[in-house]
């Protein structure tokens, strides 16, 4: 299939008329340019939304509870509802098949010093699969375990800055703090994408917690982490029905919203989903439109040009070519500069979002725009076929007018 | 070589038709050098065009080398019109953005030879035109005569059956056409039939027969002072 003759043809043909190849190229190559970085923009848009929620793990869901704001069953408005183990196991095992992760969690504040440096943190007392819930990422020495729980270890797993705060630049890792007035032992240290707060944090063993402050089975709330193979809706209804449990269990009224309530990432989820829908919808118009207003362009300017090589087509059959020869020269020499072109757009396009970064994502919302592999390769191929339809129709009508006519087209 | 029946052939024009040949009988063996003359419009250009392949009757018969030309589609017409077929225009007709020898060498790049080989045959013919020192020269760097020339060598190059001249010096002056006629009759003692279009008397004399078009019906066929001579 490759004719180096039929190269040598096309590429003199191209390079003796530069002009006319560049015009073409220029049209496909900005079509192509505004479409990455349309697209580029809009993934960056997807990008931002999907990261506003990356804080916490994505089947993240959160049991919540307050004062009651409804009377029901004789008890008052305003009375305290109070977590404890047993709902937590209540749970575990209610709906065991599905849920992938689950904590219970308790917040305190407290004093922590080391040496002369003391300030007060957020400390939280968790289960070992509280790590996968907040997404903790440890950076030294390890997370809570399930030994650590069942001993009621003081030890305790520190933010980053909390170390900074107390330790600066020295090591912290296996030194003892005092925390609350007890001593602790560093297991490890964290860091977290969710910000500054959430890196002067703290995690002890919830059994340590509980026994040590006020020696009861309370807990603040109620972390799960639903299992993944659910899909957005079942995971909601799952969020939904728990929901209705615990309030028959613990004799609220069935809509008292404040009195406890399902935090739950799937709902996240589902408008993030409807939003990246909506974006792709808004993509694929925009995008589809900037790529035929291209085709459309090359189209153009080929039915230009082959009119403009009438005559020598009208010549080169005098000689013997055959229409199928001009139909596949046309053809080529369009193919190779609409996929060069766009070649050159997609480059100029991401070099131009890899420019942009993240420098707009405080204002605009736009966080490291990019285009997949798969769009590229994808516009690739609707070039390459667009090179095609736009050379082969007007060539295949030039190469089928009689030679007479075409030497008479000046 | 070619033989024509009661050749027809009408433009049309808008609604209605222009009836330019009207029924030509003509043969002409191989080996002959032939010139059609004719006022303008007589319809010699049309002749030649049909045969060449160019363009199409409408009625009659033509046969080109004993083949009957009959809805011929365009890639059969194009390896007749590249295995049997020279021309040589008034206009030239080179590729401008193709040097001369690579204009020469575009029929055999159609025939499929390859590239080495069919610029050493193109460079052969340039020099049999006297413009081996032009082969690199692109058309417009060359005088009417030598562009003429081009195109003859460009005819020539696939060693065809016969070749076809549409008024070949209707654009030059009277020392360059002469030497384009030399050309053609060198040509036509090498054995090619050769059928040249002209109005002019002094090329026709040059040619061995010399057919007459009028209103699109021979008015007269007859042999010249040297076609005379030589058959004798
Ligand atoms: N493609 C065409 N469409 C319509 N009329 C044409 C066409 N080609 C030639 N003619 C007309 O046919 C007649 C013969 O033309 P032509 O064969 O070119 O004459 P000549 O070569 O003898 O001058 C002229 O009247 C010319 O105007
Ligand atoms: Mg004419």
């Amino acid at each position: 299939m490759f004719d180096l003759d039929r190269w040598r043809e096309i590429f003199q043909s191209i390079n003796k008329n530069r002009l006319r190849s560049v015009m073409s190229g220029f049209t496909v190559a900005f079509a192509i340019l505004l479409f990455t970085l349309l697209f580029g923009v809009a993934n960056g848009l997807g990008n931002f939304f999907k990261g506003a929620f990356a804080d916490d793990a994505q089947n993240a869901m959160f049991v919540r509870v307050w004062k009651t704001s409804k009377p029901y069953k004789g008890l008052q408005t305003g009375r305290r509802v109070q977590l404890k183990n047993k709902d937590y196991d209540y749970i575990a095992d209610e709906y065991e098949n599905k849920i992938q992760y689950k904590s219970s969690r308790i917040y305190k504040n407290f004093t922590i010093k080391y040496k002369n440096e003391a300030s007060s943190y957020s400390v939280m007392a968790v289960n070992p699969d509280h790590q996968y819930l907040e997404k903790t990422i440890i950076n030294e020495g390890r997370y809570l375990n399930e030994r650590d729980l069942k001993a009621k270890s003081k030890v305790i797993v520190i933010g980053r800055l909390i170390k900074k705060d107390l330790f600066g630049e020295k090591p912290a890792l296996g030194k003892r703090v005092n925390v609350n007035g007890s001593s602790f032992l560093i297991i490890g240290i964290f860091s977290d994408d969710g910000g500054d707060n959430e890196e002067r944090k703290a995690f002890i063993p919830l059994s340590t917690s509980q026994a040590m402050y006020g020696n009861n089975d309370y807990i603040s709330q109620i972390a799960l982490g639903y299992n993944p193979n659910l899909s957005t809706d079942a995971a909601i209804a799952f969020g939904n029905q728990m929901e209705r449990d615990l309030r028959k269990k613990l004799n609220i009224h069935p809509d008292d919203q404040s009195a406890l309530s399902v935090r739950n990432m799937a709902e996240a989820n589902k408008f993030v989903g409807t939003v990246m829908l909506a974006l792709f919808f808004i993509i694929t118009f925009i995008g589809s439109g900037t790529l035929i207003a291209g085709i459309i362009g090359i189209s153009n300017i080929m039915i230009f040009v082959i009119k403009e090589r009438t005559k020598e087509f009208g010549i080169r059959k005098a000689l013997g070519a055959k229409p199928s020869s001009i139909v596949g020269m046309v053809v080529q020499e369009s193919v190779l500069i609409t996929t060069i072109a766009g070649y050159v757009g997609l480059t100029i396009g991401t070099y131009i979002l890899s420019l942009i970064g993240n420098s707009l994502e405080e204002k605009y919302f736009i966080k490291d725009p990019s285009v997949s592999s798969e769009i590229v390769i994808g516009a690739t191929f609707v070039l390459i076929v667009s090179g095609l339809i736009a050379g082969y129709l007007p060539a295949k009508r030039a190469a089928n007018i009689k030679p007479i006519e075409a030497l008479r087209a000046d | 070589m070619i033989r024509i029946e009661k050749l027809h052939k009408s433009y049309p024009i808008g609604k209605d038709s222009l009836h330019v040949l009207k029924g030509i009988d003509l043969h002409i063996k191989e080996g002959e050098f032939v010139s059609i003359m004719g006022s303008s419009g007589s319809g010699k250009s049309t002749l030649l065009n049909i045969v060449g392949l160019l363009d199409v009757h409408d009625e009659g018969n033509y046969y080109l080398n004993g083949q009957l030309i009959k809805d011929l589609n365009e890639k059969k017409a194009a390896i007749l019109r590249n295995k049997f077929l020279g021309f040589v225009f008034q206009s030239f007709n080179l590729i401008s953005y193709k040097t001369a020898l690579e204009n020469v060498a575009l029929p055999l790049y159609y025939k499929g030879m390859a590239r080495k080989e069919r610029l050493k045959i193109a460079q052969e013919y340039l020099e049999k035109v006297e413009l081996g020192p032009w082969a690199n020269h692109l058309p417009n760097e060359l005088s009417g005569g030598q562009k003429q020339r081009v195109a003859i060598a460009r005819a020539l190059v696939t060693k065809p059956k016969v070749v076809l001249a549409d008024e070949p010096t209707g654009a030059l002056d009277s020392t360059t056409t002469d030497s384009v006629m030399d050309l053609l009759k060198d040509i036509n003692d090498e054995g090619m039939t050769v059928f040249v279009i002209t109005h002019e008397e002094e090329v026709a004399e040059q040619t061995k027969r010399v057919v007459r078009l009028k209103d699109g019906l021979i008015i007269s066929d007859e042999l010249t002072a040297t076609g005379k001579a030589k058959t004798v």
